[in-house]
């Protein structure tokens, strides 16, 4: 089975489950979360992402998505060797780019179109452009795909070392 | 790089975070939302007792889960003069979109005023008024004071038809039962005014009149007859872009097969099966990609029509239905008349409409038998009809719409579940006026009133007709023209010199200008002529109330304050109405200033109070408490009763077979085919090479008024795009992005060249309505009989004006449509 069909069959078994809702937490009073104490040291102004290796270069081929997570193991994602150069694509050939999988509209898995490089929605049709730096071609999303920030080492490691958009189901990218 | 927003977390509502109710003020389908705000400095926590879900959100979240919100549904808004966070987010307790957000609705908190985050800073926040050669921030009292003047004076020396008005007639933003009552209260009872359009065309007239006078109301149906049906038959609509959770949350389980149950339980004795649909449109729409996708294509019938030609495909249908036998006699006998003359005068062969049409014989014959060919064992099939601006801004809308109601009525298909024949809606609607019989019928063209000198003050509501109007070059030249004489005569005296204003304002109106009153919540194009601009609050900012395309009634609570000075505009209207008053008691006219009285509204409210409870069939039943605790399912209009203190509605109209005529009795109607109607428009066709079909984007609303504003939009689309063939294209020399000029002998505009293998040789589409390209530019001034615009049959040439530029090269211009992964 090749990348693409695992994430088209991933795809189809998480989509048979869309009518899943999270439970709903038991029913306790308000409390507000107390305030920092000021003597605390002041928080970074962004998310400390881990810095993660995907993959190694040799292990990908052109216009074949290989399935990764980042910035954890609940977030899907898919890295591409697109075969040409791309703004923001990383490595010697600037065309290994990396995206977050879940539908940033409703979290249904996306699903590679090698054809025309392109990662397609089965719930709502949202379909994005992996040439175009994850933007919405046609879709339900209010935002452009979340795209993983990449970096390649000299020995041809892949390395995720952040998003650019807030990332379907969260309310942080980096969770607790 | 596409847009990116690098936002990485979102503050959290808290437990105690306020609840409003909130329905989408967009489009039709006015999808349920509720607002979550809490003040700037306080935040909840990840634990389920800690947030507004009773969720634990330090977890990844599944997939359609209520308790997520994307960066485009949070902002930091004003209520009550304090800055708190806001969340607005889709309700999942909302039958209409049970929890689903579209890319326009999902984006109202980041569309809305934030004096903190920037958001919408073009909002008009004071009335302004032209002075020393510019836009000048003024009072209400000083504002409203040179209107009510300059008005009064126009109405003295010219008659009440001095006086022209554009405005608003529907519901959700620049709406509302309240804003529709107001306005009309003040031009069809305090005056009788007559020179007056609407929003999007240049009459005061129904885009309906054809069902309507058949004595069939175009919301005739509920949302969940889309579940029902055994087949959908649209015409004209590209429901997935224009009324997209109508089509995700109702239309898309019908065709999966998900509402089977649904079927036996409400139709129990008869045989079920997914839906099949049939989509008429000249163009390949994402919608009927989608369709496919879901039902396969062998239950998605698209009857890819020659323009304009929906009529002849109409008549054929109704004569092959009518001769197969395939008709609801018992019906037709109890609740109709003039079936036998309708059938022989509209007598169409299949042939004769294939030739028409450009369809083969076996698709009309094929959508015959979808639409009427008995289910096993004989039982009806039930087909809901539905269509929109592909119907009722194309050619000959008046007996298009009746020829297709026609089909609707023989098949016994109104008043059932899984039926109905209904316009699928642009604005929610929200209407509720005095009569306005005096307006006639047709209504005076306004637009040509005001190209051809008439009038001496324009009353613009919510109006962008330099957008949105048909024969824009030529409006917008006159406009400009006439506008500028009283800006020169303004600049002549001093600002401050009331009296002199006044007469040099007066000087210039009898010299042909113009004065131009534009009240709106954001700068026009058309506002940019204006003399004195009125700020106007929109919802949200005001309680309002409005219905969807099922008739289902909601208040949207205030969840926020209007910018700066800012009103809503019934209460804008009061001031007018006042100051109206003052100046006709002062010119010693206290008889027409009696007229004036009756607006001493506190809030919209007591507007609503005033029109919709007192006037609207039901009214009496229905109140903002009522509405309140209803939340965002509300009640389907017209309401009939209180039970337990909840409003009871109509799930359907005309379910008991009686129909808005005297008899009770629908009217079948003659609808012969008569080519394209329009004065011009087979010259027009027969001159210029190019189809430029028109209509709507999945990303926009309306005419980009809040997207123009909004920077995830503004990348995505600097210009209006024109899908053309790739080898229309070729021949052009025209690349992806290229700047192109659409041009004919109505005038110019502009667009990016969109490659589009589906679309037809020599038939573009261009997008409707947007800021830097107006397609009415092109349009020409042809009408109907009633003064409906016909936007959807024009004819242009195309011609290259420049590369692809900087702005659009980092655009992707691939194919918009799903294809599911095989």
């Amino acid at each position: 089975m090749t990348a693409c069909n695992r994430l088209a069959e991933g795809g189809r078994r998480f989509f048979l489950s869309r009518g899943a809702v999270a439970a709903a937490g038991a029913a306790v009073a308000a409390t507000a979360v107390p305030l920092a104490d000021a003597q605390a040291e002041p928080a970074p102004a962004r998310l400390t992402y881990a810095t993660t290796r995907l993959a190694n270069i040799s292990e990908l081929k052109v216009n074949e998505p290989l399935s990764i997570t980042y910035p954890d193991a609940d977030s899907p994602g898919v890295i591409i060797k697109l075969g040409t150069r791309v703004v923001g694509g990383a490595g010697p050939d600037g065309d290994i780019v990396a995206y977050s999988t879940m539908c940033p509209h409703k979290g249904f898995p996306l699903v590679y179109r090698a054809d025309d490089r392109t990662l397609n929605c089965p719930g709502h049709y949202s379909r994005f452009d992996a040439e175009k730096s994850g933007l919405q071609i046609w879709g339900q999303s209010t935002a452009n795909l979340a795209q993983f920030r990449l970096a390649v080492g000299a020995n041809g490691d892949i390395t995720a070392t952040g998003v650019d958009e807030l990332i379907y189901g969260r309310i942080s990218n980096v969770l607790a | 790089m596409a847009f990116k927003r690098n936002i990485d977390r979102l503050p959290i509502p808290p437990r105690d975070a306020k609840v409003h109710n909130v329905t989408c003020h967009f489009c039709i389908v006015g999808c349920g939302y509720k607002a979550y705000s809490w003040p700037v400095g306080g935040q909840g926590g990840t634990a389920p007792n800690q947030n507004a879900f009773g969720v634990n959100l330090a977890q990844q979240q599944p997939a359609d889960s209520p308790a997520w919100y994307s960066p485009s549904m949070y902002n930091i808004v004003k209520q009550n003069g304090r800055d708190v966070n806001i969340v607005i987010k889709p309700d999942h307790e909302c039958s209409v979109n049970s929890g689903l957000g579209s890319i326009r609705g999902a984006r109202m908190a980041e569309t809305s005023y934030s004096a903190t985050t920037g958001t919408l800073s073009a909002r008009l926040t004071d009335p302004q008024v032209w002075r020393y050669g510019g836009m000048v921030p003024s009072s209400w009292d000083d504002a409203i004071g040179l209107v009510a003047e300059v008005t009064r004076r126009v109405v003295a020396e010219q008659g009440e038809d001095g006086l022209i008005v554009s405005a608003f007639d529907h519901g959700g933003a620049g709406g509302g039962y309240e804003n529709t009552w107001a306005t009309g209260k003040l031009y069809f009872e305090s005056m009788k005014v007559k020179n007056i359009r609407i929003h999007n065309r240049p009459a005061y007239n129904s885009e309906v009149h054809g069902s309507r006078d058949m004595g069939v109301g175009e919301l005739n149906n509920c949302y969940e007859d889309a579940q029902l049906a055994d087949t959908l038959f649209v015409v004209g609509a590209n429901s997935l872009e224009t009324q997209t959770n109508y089509f995700l949350n109702h239309w898309v389980p019908n065709l999966r097969g998900n509402t089977l149950d649904l079927k036996r339980r409400e139709m129990p004795n008869e045989p079920h099966a997914a839906a099949r649909i049939v989509v008429v449109d000249p163009r390949r729409t994402v919608t009927v990609a989608a369709c496919e996708a879901e039902a396969g294509r062998e239950n998605v019938l698209h009857l890819a029509i020659n323009s304009g030609t929906d009529l002849a495909l109409f008549n054929a249908l109704l004569t092959e239905i009518a001769a197969k036998g395939w008709l609801d006699r018992a019906f037709i006998a109890a609740s109709t008349s003039g079936f036998d003359a309708a059938v022989t005068a509209n007598r169409t062969t299949l042939e004769q409409a294939a030739q028409i049409t450009g369809l083969t014989v076996a698709q009309i014959r094929q959508a015959a038998e979808w639409i009427a060919q008995p289910k096993a064992g004989g039982a009806r099939r039930r087909t809901m009809f539905a269509y929109e601006k592909g119907l009722i801004w194309g050619n000959d809308n008046y007996r298009t719409n009746q020829s297709l109601v026609n089909i609707a009525l023989a098949t016994g298909n109104i008043g059932r579940p899984g039926g109905g024949c209904v316009r699928l809606g642009g604005h929610q609607e929200g209407y509720s006026r005095p009569a306005d019989g005096h307006v006639g019928r047709p209504a005076a063209y306004v637009d040509q009133l005001l190209i051809g000198n008439r009038g001496g003050v324009h009353h613009v509501w919510a109006c962008d007709h330099f957008k949105t109007t048909l024969n824009a070059s030529e409006f917008k030249r006159a406009y400009k023209r006439r506008t500028d004489l009283v800006k020169a005569a303004m600049d002549s005296v001093p600002a401050g010199d009331r009296a002199a204003q006044i007469d040099a304002i007066m000087g210039a109106i009898r010299q042909g200008g113009l004065f131009s009153v534009d009240v709106d919540i954001v700068p026009t194009q058309i506002g940019a002529c204006a003399h004195v601009v009125l700020p106007a609050a929109t919802s949200g900012e005001m309680n309002l109330t409005s219905m969807n395309g099922e008739r289902r009634m909601r208040l949207v609570e205030r969840y926020m304050d209007p910018p700066g000075q800012a009103l809503p505009d019934c209460m804008i209207v009061a001031k007018l109405a006042q100051g109206l008053e003052r100046a006709w008691r002062s010119a010693g006219n206290a008889a027409v200033a009696d007229k004036f009285k009756g607006y001493d509204w506190r809030s919209e409210e007591d507007a609503f109070e005033d029109g919709y409870r007192k006037h609207e069939r039901g009214g009496e039943h229905v109140t903002y408490a009522r509405l309140r605790a209803m939340g965002t399912n509300g009640f389907q209009e017209p309401a009939t009763g209180v039970q337990n203190d909840r409003i009871v509605g109509t799930k359907r109209l005309f379910a008991d077979g009686r129909f808005n005529k005297p008899d009770g009795k629908a009217v079948f109607a003659s609808t012969q085919w008569r080519g394209l109607q329009a004065e011009g428009k087979q010259a027009e066709k027969e001159k210029f090479r190019f189809l430029i079909n028109n209509g709507r984007a999945n990303h926009v609303w309306q005419s980009a008024y809040l997207d123009q504003h909004d920077e995830f939009l503004r990348d995505r689309f600097p210009l209006p795009f024109i899908e053309i063939n790739p080898a229309d294209m070729a021949e052009l020399g025209l690349a992806q992005g290229d700047l192109v000029e659409v041009y004919n002998d109505n005038g110019a505009t502009q667009a990016m060249a969109w490659p589009t293998p589906s679309a037809k040789r020599r038939e573009t589409f261009m997008l409707f309505a947007f800021p830097t390209g107006v397609q009415g530019n092109v349009t020409s001034k042809g009408v109907n009989e009633f003064i409906i615009p016909n936007y959807k049959q024009t004819w242009a040439n195309l011609r290259k004006i420049a590369d692809a530029p900087e702005g659009v090269r980092h655009l992707s211009f691939k194919r918009q449509d799903y294809r599911p992964v095989t």
